[in-house]
């Protein structure tokens, strides 16, 4: 199993690719969009998906609205706000409406990844509690 | 530009002026038209009123005059009708009327003389021996015989003594015979002298040839004519028959005639009096008015001067306080759309620094899969990575502070105790201080009133001005001296240090966004632009003062609210 499911969602296409090759070089499964729709579509398709780094100034649908739609169809997806300083109120209203965090732009690596990685596990966790929950309705039931 | 300078500049001059000259113009322009008016129908008046004065007395004289003789006439003729001529003939009779007539009027009567039709003084009775004088070629003896009555001229006569005479003719047989009376030249006189008016008022009478009949109020020069009879019938004259005129004498003196003819117009009654002492009060008037508007023009000139002088300090005044207004407002606008300019280009530096370091890491991850020839080669890509991760971190922080220089956010206000922040501050710098060999000293006022502003605010403007202060001492220490005192409702706080000192060509550039002395890569020029900012929206003053190697210190004043 991967380390963790990344979409990497930001308008800079440049940004995009080298973050993706980073990001895949240490074995992290990336996916990428340039725009909030094409991260919904993606989230749609794919439910592996399980950390989203999201910038937020993107150009018609921007990183907070996007966020508040991941947060109702995509409840168990985590979500990192990627921003400049010029953004820093809208990235702590982002941690409001339920972001796991937020990074600030340009990023390091290192402090990207270890942030990645608690979210992913935190993803997992709850994964784990609903499987174990079912789990035991199951049981319950049989029983 | 100071008060002085800006009062020099031509504008003010000319306003100065324009001011002094409307003032006075508006002050003197009712002040003399009113005195002018004003003193001019007093003068018209004033000129209508003696002129009334003088025709009425004239008047009333010629009428005394005129009955005077008319009364001395009647006495002679009364005498005449009732008496026979033989009665008259009689010295004594005669000598006994005369005394009669001297008893009743006093001197008046000097003598009474019969005269017969060819002129010889038939009977006399008076104090000279005239009996049988002989009048026949005497030009009044050939008026008399030919009219009932007549009144002579004044003349010297037999005498030699100036009178005139009064006749009456009667007939007796067919002869005509002559009552003759002289009347006294002093009585008469003194009806005319009578009339004085002032000091130089007084009446004379002239006959129709201009020979005077009375003792003028000056020296007559014998064989000298006066041509007062011509000249003031020719003057205007009322409807009472008083003649008004103006002659200069030999002296140049102007004279006022007023004259009245007497004696059905033998005789012209004048009164004379010098033009200066007839309107001796007008004069006056006019001294005390001219005194008056001089006095007034005195004080006019002299506040004028004042007014508009106060007045164009004042307007020069809130002209400098209206252009370092404008300068403030210029200030303030540039400051503002910095801000705005600066969190645009923020966040698009961001966005290409970003990416920047991003391929550089990516080149980084790269290199850890790439055999390199040599060490060197494999140290100098490291080398050259971090560095360009540094100056990415750099940019940052550039953007960083461009950022919170521009941001207009919702501080929060509070009660700061400045001295506590003060110490706060100090206790930030300490170990820097200590590492570069600077003391920092504190004398803080104690009871200062509680502050409301935001504290993290104001911490942020004394760590600036403490980090300025530390490194201009960086290099050969010294002190750092912080000072807080209560001035007014003003709270001030200063920030001292003995470093090298500010050169005056910077100090009026220091708080100008960008502006800095310190090496590419250490400073910003951002710092002290965001403290000016974040005083003044406080409602504070922040100031500079530094000389040359003795040092800078910086001013921070702040409103107290004592009783909010």
């Amino acid at each position: 199993m991967a380390i963790a499911n990344i979409l990497l969602v930001d308008d800079e296409k440049p940004f995009l690719e080298t973050m993706t090759r980073r990001l895949a070089k240490r074995e992290f499964i990336t996916a990428s969009a340039s725009s909030g729709h094409e991260a919904i579509k993606l989230l749609e398709k794919n439910d592996e998906l399980e950390v989203v780094v999201l910038d937020v100034k993107m150009p018609e649908m921007d990183g907070l609205q996007t966020l508040k739609i991941i947060r109702q169809r995509f409840p168990l997806v985590e979500v990192i706000m990627l921003t400049g300083h010029a953004t820093i109120e809208s990235a702590i209203e982002g941690m409001k409406l339920g972001a796991f965090d937020y990074l600030m732009k340009p990023c390091e690596m290192e402090e990207l990844i270890s942030k990645v990685r608690e979210a992913a596990a935190k993803k997992r966790r709850h994964k784990e509690k609903i499987i174990e929950a079912q789990l035991k309705e199951i049981t319950m039931r049989r029983i | 530009m100071n008060q002085e300078n800006r009062l020099k500049d031509p504008y003010y001059k000319s306003l100065k002026r324009k001011m002094l000259f409307i003032i006075m113009a508006v002050s003197f322009a009712p002040l003399i038209m009113v005195s002018g008016i004003i003193l001019n129908q007093f003068s018209v008046s004033y000129n209508e009123k003696l002129n009334a004065h003088l025709g009425e007395l004239v008047l009333k004289h010629r009428q005394n005059i005129d009955g005077f003789l008319l009364e001395k006439l009647n006495n002679i003729r009364f005498m005449a009708k009732s008496f026979t001529v033989e009665e008259l003939n009689n010295e004594v009779f005669l000598r006994n009327n005369l005394a009669a007539l001297q008893t009743e009027y006093g001197s008046v009567f000097e003598d009474l003389g019969v005269i017969n039709e060819k002129g010889i003084q038939v009977t006399y009775a008076g104090p000279f021996k005239l009996e049988n004088a002989r009048y026949s070629d005497a030009e009044w003896f050939r008026k008399a015989i030919k009219s009932d009555y007549f009144i002579s001229d004044v003349f010297l006569g037999l005498r030699g003594i100036p009178h005139f005479i009064i006749t009456v003719r009667q007939k007796s047989n067919g002869k005509p015979w002559i009552l003759r009376a002289t009347i006294s030249f002093v009585a008469f006189n003194s009806l005319v002298e009578n009339l004085r008016i002032g000091k130089t008022g007084f009446a004379f009478i002239l006959n129709n040839k201009g020979e005077f009949q009375s003792k003028p109020g000056f020296e007559v020069v014998h064989g000298k004519s006066y041509s007062f009879y011509e000249s003031i019938k020719s003057g205007r004259k009322t409807k009472d028959g008083i003649f008004f005129s103006e002659m200069a004498d030999d002296s140049g003196k102007e004279n006022l005639y007023v004259a009245s003819l007497i004696k059905n117009g033998d005789w012209i009654l004048i009164y004379q009096q010098d033009k200066s002492d007839a309107f001796l009060d007008l004069t006056h008037a006019k001294q005390i008015a001219f005194f008056i508007i001089l006095i007034g023009g005195i004080i006019i000139v002299v506040t004028a001067f004042l007014l508009s002088k106060r007045m164009v300090a004042r307007i020069a005044q809130a002209d400098g306080e209206k252009e370092l207004m404008n300068q403030q407002v210029i200030e303030t606008g540039k400051l503002a759309s910095l801000g705005e300019l600066a969190a645009g280009i923020a966040h698009e530096i961001n966005n290409p620094v970003a990416i920047m370091v991003e391929e550089a890491g990516w080149v980084h991850d790269l290199m850890e899969d790439e055999q390199f020839s040599s060490k060197e080669n494999k140290d100098e890509f490291e080398r050259a990575l971090a560095q360009i991760k540094t100056q990415g971190k750099r940019c940052r922080e550039i953007t960083r502070k461009l950022l919170s220089f521009a941001r207009k956010t919702d501080t929060c206000i509070e009660d700061v105790r400045i001295n506590e922040v003060i110490n706060d501050v100090i206790s930030f710098c300490a170990q820097r201080a200590k590492f570069s060999n600077i003391v920092i000293k504190s004398k803080l006022q104690e009871n200062l009133p509680v502050l409301r502003l935001s504290h993290t605010e104001i911490q942020q403007v004394l760590l600036n001005l403490m980090n300025n202060a530390l490194d201009s001492l960086e290099k050969r220490g010294g002190n750092i001296t912080l000072t807080s005192w209560l001035e007014g409702d003003e709270v001030v706080i200063s920030v001292a240090d003995n470093g090298p000192g500010i050169p005056r060509a910077n100090l009026a550039r220091i708080f100008d966004p960008f502006f800095t002395t310190k090496p590419v890569g250490k400073g910003t020029g951002l710092g002290l632009s965001i403290c000016y900012g974040i005083i003044k929206k406080m409602g504070g003053e922040i100031d500079v003062r530094s000389v040359v190697d003795a040092g800078t210190t910086f001013y921070i004043r702040l409103p107290s609210r004592r009783n909010d």
